[in-house]
């Protein structure tokens, strides 16, 4: 039982990251129409803005400790943050250890900008063709910004931690009533599956509940009708496709501590999250959601050991299994619309 | 009137063989007129250094690049020559080999196989490299060594780890300096039961590929000799990034030890999530939980950051050793470059003189003569003790150093501690075991 209650916990987490890259190509794609093969990118991009963030905080001056020498037997350069200089030692300590959480504030503008910039400088152009070129100039402007990012960078992974107060792990199965040390869950992760299901709620809120969302939505419904009514909806389709860039980054951001981001790491969720799109329903945000979570828990029981001694490889394809057995049963996906994606 | 001898069948037939004979590539045909596979004529000879230029080990393939650099930089009588001065071999002059200037040309193997024997076998075509040397994987080395066997040239292996790499898929073109996984587990087993004791459970989480076997079943038989209990042993496909559906499974076996049979990304996450989940906090049949990781490289280490601190893992050699040799390397690279040079580095600088010494005590650049001058051949001084290129199998066989996460590190290079070196002989196995056949050597003639 403690087993099923810790995958379910590891598959509401993975599908977390999944959900949230998910919504955003659902966005993008409900409202644009477009396959964005790049948003995998987006999602590195704002893990690599919770870096780059990290070391802005750590920008350092040398001061030279004779005390100690380095490798070559040179006297210590040692590296003080001006952080320290501005705001004194534990302060500045401080600053350095909640870079994370702080990057929220630092991507969120970043993203929006180049989603932006993204829409109007090169996706624009590719509206009213087949969905095969928007696969392949995405794709291609995915390679290219991993590729920026890894110029920069580095091929390494950097790690990122969390703030020292959310490391470590709880005793989740104690609190549930099972025999302790059998269900420890990291704090992290408890806060990236929250994150992502604020994150969730408050998109479909502003969808929901906003004149703009409104509006949106209608657009996505009948978008000749609501041009007709003198609304410019291609300014709030771009604007959406900003805010689908802003979730993409922000759960990159979320997901640094989780595992040291790398320029790759963007690929490594893209192909998933299309799979996810697709369970979920082309266009349907909630399919997109709730396929996510769906997929990350069925993969998680997929990569335990009783499964794998049963069905040996099961851990590879089960996403991919369960993709064709709901799509030969529901062609349109858990929650897809009729007539996206059949003309 | 002439009758025309021609026949219809006779003209395809030709053409089919004509055809057949431009399309065999020119590493097989290009000899018929040298004494061996792109033998140097003028004044200068082409070393190919095929190294991860792009990929997940493009970090790994940089500091080898600038090992290569620094190695010819020396070899042609540049900078402070290195560990030439320390080398217990004294054919190596300064005048390039043999008198000619070394050049060289870079592939990038992008750690996949098929595009690293593609670009080997550009490197040996088009530019006429006499000798191939470089990677960051064992796939790839087993799949270049292949290819250097039928082009005839030298294959001295980069960052390799597998048993296989030197054991079934050897060749007799083919040489390894760096160590494999046997020595990781056989050099590790006796510090793990010192510090853990004899009776400890282990689980083991094994990358799904080539190398994460030959590891795994090196590190259990090593511990389980020593009366370790492998108590699970499981597959991770080698693109997981996140290994937490692995890790929850720990946390309820019995195991009191974790081992990662991982390296890279790989390595990096599956630590990582498994410090996440607090196993090194954990008290399991009243011990403290352990994880380790067989094989450590520092620019993994970097990327894992505090989650190394006290873990311990195997290493070939470590720029913090105090030998003359490694001291000699580490001043020549860190003063060109700034930092201290990686395993890796190492492994690829020390190929490049032994190939070069090889070459200068043959007299020759033909690989037929240069491999005889390798195999068996004793030599000191380049950082890992009394060194012996086994003839039986082209692996190198020195000391292997057990090191361990630093608890303090005083810089981003400063991350392991060297906890034992490990002897030789205690490394050594015999050549058999692992099957495989060296063939004959291959000059292209």
């Amino acid at each position: 039982m403690e087993a099923i209650v810790l995958q379910i916990l590891n598959g509401l987490d993975k599908g977390s990251a999944y959900a949230l890259i998910a919504l955003g190509l659902t966005l993008i794609f409900g409202t644009l129409g477009v396959v964005n093969f790049a948003h995998g990118a987006l999602f590195m991009i704002g893990a690599f803005c919770a870096v780059t963030l990290s070391r802005i905080l750590t920008l350092s001056h040398t001061i030279i400790d004779d005390t100690q020498k380095d490798f070559l037997g040179n006297p210590l350069k040692v590296e003080v943050p001006y952080v320290h200089d501005l705001f004194g030692q534990t302060t500045g300590d401080a600053i350095i250890d909640w870079a994370v959480p702080l990057s929220i504030l630092f991507a969120m503008p970043i993203m929006i900008l180049i989603g932006i910039v993204m829409e109007r400088g090169l996706i624009r152009h590719f509206y009213n063709r087949p969905h095969a070129d928007q696969i392949l100039v995405t794709f291609g402007l995915a390679i290219v910004l991993q590729e920026i990012i890894k110029y920069y960078f580095g091929a390494n992974p950097i790690p990122t931690p969390a703030p020292a107060a959310f490391k470590g792990s709880f005793d989740f199965g104690a609190m549930l009533g099972f025999e302790p040390n059998r269900i420890i869950y990291p704090y992290w992760r408890i806060i990236y599956f929250s994150f992502a299901a604020l994150v969730v709620g408050g998109v479909f809120a502003f969808l929901q509940f906003t004149t703009f969302g409104m509006v949106v939505r209608a657009g996505m419904a009948d978008r000749e009708t609501v041009q007709l009514l003198g609304i410019d909806i291609d300014r709030r389709f771009t604007l959406m496709f900003g805010l689908a860039a802003a979730v993409a980054g922000l759960a990159g951001v979320m997901y640094t501590p989780i595992n040291a981001p790398n320029y790759h790491m963007g690929m490594d969720f893209l192909v998933l999250s299309f799979v996810v799109v697709v369970v979920g329903g082309m266009g349907s945000l909630p399919g997109a959601v709730l396929a996510g979570f769906l997929l990350g828990i069925l993969e998680s029981f997929a990569s335990m050991r009783e499964v794998l001694n049963i069905l040996p490889g099961i851990n590879q394809i089960i996403i991919y299994l369960v993709a064709i057995v709901i799509l030969l049963t529901r062609p349109r996906g858990l929650m897809g619309r009729k007539g996206v994606m059949e003309d | 009137m002439s009758k025309s001898t021609f026949s219809r069948r006779g003209v395809l037939q030709t053409g089919a063989v004509a055809g057949a004979g431009l399309a065999v590539p020119t590493i097989f045909t290009a000899s018929s007129a040298a004494a061996f596979t792109n033998e140097p004529t003028g004044g200068t000879v082409t070393l190919g250094f095929n190294v991860p230029q792009t990929g997940p080990y493009a970090d790994e393939g940089a500091d080898e690049l600038r090992a290569y650099q620094l190695a010819v930089e020396h070899l042609n009588g540049g900078g402070d020559a290195g560990m030439m001065n320390t080398f217990s071999s004294k054919a190596l002059k300064g005048n390039g080999i043999l008198g000619k200037k070394i050049e060289f040309v870079t592939g990038d193997t992008q750690t996949k196989s098929d595009a690293a024997r593609a670009s080997a076998r550009s490197m040996i075509e088009k530019d006429g490299a006499v000798m191939i040397t470089g990677g960051s994987s064992s796939g790839v080395a087993v799949a270049v060594q292949a290819l250097c066997q039928e082009a005839g040239v030298i294959f001295m292996a980069g960052l390799t780890h597998s048993n296989d790499t030197t054991g079934k898929d050897k060749k007799a073109n083919g040489f390894r300096h760096f160590f494999n996984s046997y020595m990781s587990g056989a050099a590790l087993a006796p510090i793990l039961a010192s510090n853990y004791g004899k009776d400890r459970k282990a689980y083991h989480l094994t990358a799904d590929y080539n190398w994460g076997y030959t590891t795994e079943e090196a590190v259990r038989t090593s511990t389980e000799a020593m009366g370790w209990e492998t108590v699970a042993a499981v597959k991770t496909p080698l693109t997981q990034t996140d290994f937490s559906s692995y890790i929850a499974p720990v946390l309820q076996s019995d195991a009191d030890v974790l081992v990662l049979n991982h390296y890279g990304g790989n390595m990096v996450n599956s630590l990582t999530n498994a410090v996440q989940f607090g196993l090194r906090d954990k008290l399991v049949n009243n011990k403290n939980f352990e994880i380790v990781v067989p094989l450590y490289s520092r620019l993994m280490a970097k990327g894992a950051g505090a989650n190394v601190k006290g873990i311990f893992g195997s290493t070939n050699w470590h720029w913090s050793l105090t030998d003359e040799g490694s001291k000699a390397f580490v001043k020549s690279f860190g003063t060109k470059y700034g930092f201290p040079p990686s395993q890796a580095a190492h492994t690829c600088y020390v190929q490049t003189l032994l190939y070069a010494d090889a070459v200068e005590r043959a007299g020759s650049f033909n690989p037929c003569a240069v491999a005889e001058a390798l195999e068996g051949y004793s030599f000191d001084g380049l950082g890992n003790g009394p060194t012996l290129y086994r003839a039986e199998d082209h692996q190198c066989f020195k000391d292997v150093l057990v090191v361990k996460g630093k608890e303090n590190p005083t810089s981003e290079f400063d991350l392991l501690e060297i906890v034992e070196v490990t002897p030789a002989a205690q490394v050594t196995y015999d050549a058999s075991i692992f099957g495989g056949e060296l063939g004959s050597c291959n000059s292209g003639a």
